[in-house]
């Protein structure tokens, strides 16, 4: 079994079950050192229990996409990504897997998203956040609507600042 | 017939069987594929039901109301019935995977159903493009302007590093799957269709069933894709797809076709003409069955074997054939539910009538 962090094998395992829900952790010597756990052989049975028990410290040992919660074992286990800002969390071992699955490609090339000016991305995020919000409404969804109008309300409030910004004169 | 198949208009062959359609006596059609996912949104495997809603709601006022080149059909598949999806998973205008997980998916398919828009899919938006025969550059073109159209009006998932985002590692980077779906038979009967599955893994290639990902093969169709999707543009992609890749396997599959005429002609003759005969006469038949006979029929209308005995029978026919025969068009055919059983004698039925007019 490979190391849930690299491609090295795993020589620590664990499986936790927490609330009916089995997690499972397999790190490589140099992951699990990393981590601070002890080296199968090495002692310190009760540290490494510890460790990954219920409440101990699992970010440590699984980070997790700070957008969507998904940790990088889930991504490997299921080879899918949670969200794009996974991307960004994780982006060495899923570099590494990325290029596995892309024959050794590790950047991109060929055409890339136009991006807009500040001005215009910023009316369009507010008509999409409208468009949600009277969605959010028309489902009587108020908390919902209630995020959506401080979301409105956060874009109209930045907006002078870089439209000064972008302002030539 | 409007599909991966052939997406035949009636004019792209000739009754002499001769395709006017580049390259489809081989390569029954093309097919481009593009992964796109909406930025700030988690992809469709860790979305929330808001949020699938969200994409599905965005995605469908979009593709109904930004001009686009072909107009567009939308689909709610949570309203849709499993007949309509069947249809739709048949005309390859929507995955199995798609016609399964309905809540909060739909599709937006073009009238002349060349082109369809699958939402919540894998990724949020999965664009594709057909074409009959070898258009494979035709299809793609088309498939990166209505990818161009889309994209002027969200935020696509980017990054510089990884190009555009996917929820699966084998799609980052152009997101451009290009297909071509292939007739294999003469490699089949000459033994070499070991060769082409070598060949494809050491290029980077799948090789998958009549139905894409997860199917079997069935009378000798083979879906060829492009695995690679990063680190090479859509243009280098192409270029080598169209450029190499496909025409080296039909020119490999054109010289098994010729050894089999030099060498074993009569063989080939009999394979061929008994498959018609007992199209032309079963009173019952299976899918599998069906979709085997009509694989030799076709490779016969290809080498004009079946000129003299039944000229009308035309490439058009055979693939035309190769839809009708497919359980959620035989329903539609009905018009009512009908039984395994009974589908096989429509089935029957159906053949008969288009061959030789029984």
């Amino acid at each position: 079994m490979k190391c849930d962090l690299c491609d090295k094998p795993a020589v620590v395992h664990e499986v936790t079950i927490s609330h009916g829900v089995k997690k499972e952790v397999h790190l490589c010597v140099d992951h699990a050192r990393e981590a601070g756990v002890a080296m199968p052989g090495q002692q310190q049975g009760n540290k490494l229990i510890s460790k990954f028990a219920v409440g101990g410290k699992p970010n440590v040992m699984a980070p997790r996409c700070p957008q969507c919660g998904t940790s990088f074992a889930q991504v490997r286990q299921h080879s899918l990504i949670g969200c794009p800002a996974c991307y960004d969390a994780f982006e060495e071992p899923l570099g590494r897997l990325i290029e596995r699955a892309q024959a050794g490609a590790t950047h991109h090339i060929g055409k890339g998203v136009h991006r807009e000016d500040q001005q215009s991305k910023r009316q369009r995020e507010e008509r999409q956040l409208m468009q949600a919000l009277a969605s959010a409404l028309s489902r009587e969804q108020y908390e919902r609507a209630a995020e959506i109008r401080d979301q409105i309300n956060q874009l109209s409030e930045e907006s002078p600042e870089e439209s000064a910004e972008g302002d030539p004169a | 017939m409007s599909d991966h198949d052939g997406m035949n208009d009636g004019d792209q062959t000739g009754q002499d069987g001769q395709q006017a359609t580049p390259g489809a006596d081989v390569v029954l059609s093309s097919r481009v594929r593009i992964a796109r996912n909406l930025d700030g949104i988690p992809f469709v495997n860790k979305a929330s039901s808001e949020q699938c809603e969200y994409v599905v709601k965005t995605a469908r006022h979009l593709l109904l109301h930004v001009p686009l080149e072909d107009q567009m059909i939308w689909i709610d598949l949570e309203q849709s019935s499993s007949h309509e999806r069947q249809l739709l998973v048949e005309r390859h205008l929507i995955s199995r995977q798609h016609a399964d997980n309905t809540i909060h998916r739909g599709v937006a398919v073009a009238e002349n159903e060349q082109a369809s828009v699958m939402v919540n899919e894998e990724d949020h938006v999965r664009i594709q493009v057909l074409r009959p025969g070898l258009q494979i550059q035709d299809a793609a073109k088309a498939c990166l302007r209505l990818d161009e159209s889309i994209g002027t009006h969200v935020d696509y998932a980017y990054r510089e590093r990884w190009g555009y985002l996917s929820a699966c590692p084998t799609n980052v980077g152009t997101g451009i799957r290009m297909s071509a779906m292939l007739h294999l038979p003469g490699l089949r009967l000459v033994n070499e269709i070991g060769k082409v599955r070598q060949a494809a893994k050491d290029l980077h290639l799948a090789v998958r069933g009549f139905y894409g990902e997860g199917s079997e093969s069935t009378g000798n169709f083979y879906q060829v894709s492009n695995q690679i999707t990063l680190g090479r543009s859509e243009e280098d992609i192409l270029e080598e797809f169209e450029g190499v890749i496909i025409p080296g396997l039909v020119q490999f599959e054109q010289t098994a076709r010729q050894v089999l005429l030099d060498k074993h002609r009569r063989s080939l003759e009999d394979r061929v003409f008994r498959a018609f005969g007992t199209l032309g006469t079963a009173r019952m038949l299976k899918l599998d069955e069906a979709m085997k006979l009509l694989s030799r029929l076709r490779l016969g209308v290809c080498l004009d074997m079946l000129k003299d005995a039944a000229d009308t029978i035309t490439l058009d026919t055979v693939n035309t054939l190769m839809l009708m025969v497919q359980p959620g068009h035989l329903r539609q055919h009905v018009g009512t539910q009908i039984s395994p059983e009974d589908a096989r004698g429509v089935r029957a039925d159906l053949v008969r009538d288009i061959l030789i007019g029984e």
